[in-house]
C-alpha cells in the first residue's frame, strides 16, 4: 500500500510535471502546427454555446481557486476565518463546479450526437473528456462529502504540494486522506501528464499577448535596412515566421 | 514618408466570362485537401447574387471589417475586447452551412453494384461525415441565376435601392448579370491581421502578401469573422485558418499566380504599387466622403524621386521599383483612373481593384420603316415583320449611361461605398475608349466627335490607345509585371510545389493526418 501511495503521490507527480514541461516545450518549439484549440464551432455553432461557455468559465474560476489555495494558503485561511465568508466561497465554488459539469456533459453529448463533430473526434479527445468528467465529479463529491475543502486544502494539501516543489516530499497528510480525495489528486497529475499529448495544450497558448500588441503586424523576411549592406546580408538570422 | 511595395491586382469585369477556370486552378494547387474542400480561395460570383458564403457583403450578419469609432476605427465584430470576450464561442462565426457542405459521390457503386433490374447510381456523400446527404448548396450555386428570388434578389447591394429600381432590374427584358471573381485583397489595413489573437497573421513587408502562419494559428477563429470579404477560411480538420497566399512561391519565382495565369478571359492584371505606410491609419479612418480619394492617394507615383528614395531606404529592390513604374495596375488604378476597390467602406484598404463592368445599352430601339430592308432578305432568313430598328449608332453619347442595365447605385454600392459619381466617371471613360475605337475601326463616328468624347472624360487619343492595348491586346508580360524575388532573398524557391501537393502548406507533410499531437 505504501509503495502504491509513494508511486501515486511522489513518483508520478514528479514524472507528470517533468513530462509536462519537456513535452510541452518540445511540442511548442518543433511541432507548433499541432497546437490548436481544435474548435468545432465551424461545424456546429448553436449547441456548442451552451456547453463551451459554462465549461470554460467555470473551469477557469475553479482552477484559479485551486491555484490560489496552493500559492497563498494563509490568505484563504484568513478569509475562511469568518463562517459567512467561508460559506460564500464554498457555495460559489460549488456552483462553478456544477457549471463545469453541466458544460462538459453538454459538450460530450453534442460530440456523440452530432455526426459532423464525431467526424473530427479522436480517441485522445474522448480520453481527455472522460478524464475531465471523472475529475469534476470527484471534485464535486469531495466538496459535498468532505467539507470544508477550501480550508483543509490550504492547511493540508498546500504543504504537501510545496514539499514536492522543495524536493522533500512530506506525504503523511496525503496518505491519510480518503480515497476519493486521493483519486482527485491523482487525476490532477494525470491531466498535467496528458497536456503535451492532447488538445489540453491550447490552455498554454492562450492569447493574452494580444492585449499588448499593436493591431497590425508586418514581417520582413530580411532586415530591410541591412539588405543593401553587403557586409550584413548573409549574417542576419531570419525572423521567426520562417 | 515610408514607402513600401505592394503586389496589387486589377480585375477587368467587362472581360470576365464566368468560366471558373481561376477557381479550379487554385483549388488544384492549394485547397485539394481534407478540411479545405469547401474553401475557394478564388471564387467567381454572379452579381446580382448572394455570393459565397451567402450574403457575405452584409456586415450586419457577419460583422466583418472596420467601422468608424469616433475619430479612429475599430473592428466591427472582433478586436481585443470583443475577440477575447468571445474566444470560447464566437457569435459571429459563419458555420459550414453558410458556405456549403463539401460532397463527393460514391462512384465505386457504379462499378461494384451487383447486377439488378435498375441502373446503379452514385449517391452523394458528405466529405465531412462520409454519410449520404442531400446537396443543398455548392460553391457557385447561384451561378447565372440573375433575377431569381432566392439569390439575386437577396443581394445585399440591393438593400439601399428603392423597390421600383429593384423591380426594374429584374424585368425579364432588362435582366442582366455580371461576374465578380474574388480572391484575398491583400489589404493595407487587414482586419484579419488585427483580429488574430495569436498574432499568427501578418503582412509581408517585402510584397504586402497577407499570410497566416500555420504553426502559430490556434483556431481562435477571429479572422474568419473579421475579414469582411470572408476570405479567411477555417480548416475544420487541421484546426487552423487558411487563406489565399497570392501564390507567393510562384510570385517569388517570377510567375503569375495560378488563378491569373490560367484566366481565360485575360481579365487579370498584377503589378507592384508603391504606397506610403505612414498614411495607412489616417486613410483608413477617413470620413465617408474622402475615403475613396484617400485610398487612391495612398498609392504613390513610382517616378517621383522622393518616393524612389524612400523606397530604397526601406530596402525595396531596384527591380521592384522598376516593376512599379511599368505596373499595369498602377496604370488602371492611378494613371487612367479606371479601377475601384471592392467595398471600400469596409476600410481594410483592399489592394485588389476592379474595372466596373460597362454593361452598356449601346443601342436603342426606334420605330422605322423596315420594308426596304426586309425585301433584301432571302427566303430562309429569319424575319420579323415589325418595324423596330435596333440602332447601334451612338448619337446620344452619355444618355445611355443612365439607361445602363443596372442602376448606377447598385454598382456604386459595390465599388464606391454608394457614391455614384466614382462609378459613373469610370464607366464614361470606358465608353469613351469604345467610341474612340469605333471611330478608328468602324468609322461611323466622326473623329471630332470621338475626340470630344475623350476630352469630356479627360483622356486623349494616345491614352485611349494605351487603355485599348492593355485591355484588349495585352500580352502575358504586359498583364503581369512581377518582380521576382532576388535569389538570395528567395524563401520557397528551392521547393517544387508538386512535391508537397495535398499537404498543409510547405514543410510538414503529415500535418493534417493527425489532429492534436
Amino acid at each position: 500500500m505504501n509503495a502504491l501511495n509513494a508511486f501515486l503521490f511522489v513518483a508520478f507527480p514528479y514524472a507528470a510535471v517533468l513530462v509536462f514541461v519537456i513535452g510541452l516545450a518540445i511540442r511548442y518549439r518543433h511541432r507548433g502546427f499541432t497546437i490548436s484549440s481544435l474548435s468545432s464551432q465551424f461545424l456546429e455553432g448553436r449547441r456548442l454555446f451552451w456547453g463551451v461557455v459554462p465549461f470554460h468559465v467555470g473551469l477557469l474560476i475553479i482552477l484559479t481557486g485551486h491555484l490560489l489555495a496552493f500559492l497563498v494558503p494563509s490568505s484563504i485561511l484568513a478569509w475562511n476565518a469568518e463562517p459567512v465568508r467561508l460559506i460564500i466561497l464554498e457555495v460559489s465554488a460549488f456552483a462553478f463546479g456544477l457549471s463545469v459539469l453541466v458544460g462538459l456533459g453538454s459538450l460530450m453529448f453534442r460530440r456523440f450526437t452530432e455526426s459532423r463533430v464525431r467526424a473530427v473526434t479522436t480517441r485522445m479527445d474522448i480520453a481527455v473528456e472522460v478524464l475531465l468528467l471523472t475529475q469534476i465529479i470527484l471534485g464535486l463529491w469531495v466538496a459535498l462529502g468532505y467539507r470544508w475543502g477550501s480550508s483543509w486544502f490550504a492547511a493540508d494539501l498546500s504543504p504537501y504540494l510545496w514539499s514536492l516543489f522543495a524536493l522533500k516530499p512530506e506525504t503523511e497528510a496525503v496518505y491519510a486522506l480518503p480515497w476519493v480525495i486521493k483519486l482527485h489528486i491523482f487525476g490532477a497529475f494525470l491531466l498535467i501528464f496528458m497536456v503535451p499529448f492532447s488538445r489540453l495544450a491550447h490552455i498554454f497558448v492562450a492569447p493574452l499577448h494580444y492585449l499588448s500588441r499593436p493591431y497590425q503586424q508586418v514581417m520582413w523576411n530580411w532586415d530591410r535596412g541591412a539588405i543593401r549592406d553587403p557586409n550584413t546580408a548573409w549574417s542576419r538570422a531570419r525572423p521567426r515566421n520562417n | 514618408m515610408n514607402i513600401r511595395s505592394q503586389i496589387s491586382m486589377v480585375f477587368h469585369l467587362d472581360k470576365c466570362i464566368g468560366c471558373h477556370t481561376c477557381s479550379i486552378a487554385c483549388k488544384n494547387i492549394w485547397t485539394d485537401r481534407k478540411g479545405a474542400e469547401y474553401m475557394w480561395w478564388n471564387n467567381v460570383e454572379t452579381k446580382p447574387g448572394t455570393g459565397y458564403p451567402g450574403k457575405w457583403e452584409d456586415q450586419e450578419i457577419y460583422k466583418g471589417g472596420w467601422e468608424k469609432d469616433g475619430t479612429g476605427i475599430a473592428l466591427k465584430g472582433a478586436g481585443k475586447k470583443k475577440g477575447l470576450a468571445n474566444i470560447f464561442h464566437n457569435p459571429h462565426l459563419p458555420v459550414i452551412d453558410d458556405y456549403y457542405e463539401p460532397f463527393t459521390y460514391k462512384y465505386l457503386d457504379l462499378i461494384e453494384s451487383p447486377a439488378g433490374d435498375d441502373q446503379p447510381t452514385a449517391r452523394p456523400i458528405s466529405m465531412i461525415t462520409g454519410e449520404p446527404m442531400d446537396i443543398k448548396m455548392g460553391p457557385n450555386w447561384d451561378d447565372d441565376l440573375s433575377g431569381t428570388p432566392d439569390y439575386a434578389r437577396k443581394d445585399p447591394n440591393l438593400l439601399k435601392l428603392s423597390p421600383a429600381e429593384q423591380q426594374a432590374m429584374f424585368q425579364l427584358e432588362r435582366m442582366a448579370f455580371f461576374y465578380l471573381p474574388r480572391i484575398c485583397n491583400h489589404c493595407l489595413n487587414p482586419a484579419c491581421v488585427a483580429a488574430c489573437p495569436s498574432g499568427a497573421i501578418y503582412k509581408r513587408g517585402e510584397d504586402g502578401v497577407v499570410l497566416i502562419n500555420q504553426d502559430v494559428c490556434r483556431a481562435w477563429r477571429m479572422c474568419v469573422t473579421a475579414c469582411p470579404y470572408k476570405k479567411s477560411y477555417y480548416n475544420w480538420n487541421s484546426g487552423k485558418s487558411e487563406k489565399c497566399i497570392l501564390c507567393y512561391p510562384r510570385i517569388e519565382a517570377g510567375y503569375a499566380p495560378a488563378c491569373m495565369h490560367s484566366c481565360v478571359g485575360r481579365i487579370r492584371y498584377l503589378g507592384v504599387m508603391l504606397y506610403d505606410a505612414d498614411q495607412i491609419e489616417r486613410v483608413a479612418s477617413s470620413d465617408d466622403g474622402s475615403l475613396i480619394q484617400n485610398h487612391l492617394d495612398i498609392i504613390q507615383d513610382p517616378f517621383d524621386p522622393a518616393v524612389i528614395a524612400s523606397a530604397k531606404a526601406n530596402g525595396v529592390a531596384d527591380s521592384t521599383i522598376h516593376a512599379a513604374q511599368y505596373s499595369p495596375t498602377y496604370k488602371f488604378v492611378k494613371k487612367w483612373g479606371l479601377a475601384l476597390p471592392l467595398h471600400p467602406e469596409f476600410r481594410t484598404l483592399p489592394m485588389l481593384f476592379y474595372v466596373p463592368p460597362l454593361l452598356p445599352v449601346m443601342a436603342s430601339l426606334s420605330k422605322v420603316d423596315n420594308t426596304a430592308q426586309s425585301q433584301k432578305m432571302n427566303d430562309i432568313a429569319k424575319y420579323w415583320p415589325d418595324n423596330w430598328l435596333y440602332d447601334t449608332s451612338t448619337e446620344e453619347l452619355w444618355g445611355t449611361l443612365e439607361q445602363a442595365r443596372f442602376p448606377l447605385e447598385y454598382m456604386a454600392n459595390m465599388f464606391s461605398a454608394g457614391k455614384t459619381s466614382w462609378v459613373a466617371d469610370r464607366l464614361k471613360k470606358l465608353m469613351a475608349v469604345r467610341i474612340h475605337r469605333r471611330a478608328v475601326t468602324v468609322g461611323d463616328i466622326s473623329a471630332e466627335k470621338a475626340a470630344k468624347v475623350l476630352a469630356d472624360t479627360g483622356l486623349d487619343a494616345r491614352t485611349a490607345e494605351d487603355i485599348y492595348y492593355l485591355t484588349a491586346l495585352a500580352k502575358f508580360d504586359d498583364r503581369f509585371v512581377i518582380p521576382a524575388a532576388h535569389r538570395e532573398q528567395a524563401i520557397e524557391m528551392l521547393e517544387f510545389t508538386g512535391d508537397v501537393k495535398g499537404s498543409t502548406g510547405f514543410g510538414f507533410k503529415g500535418g493534417t493526418a493527425g489532429r492534436g499531437a
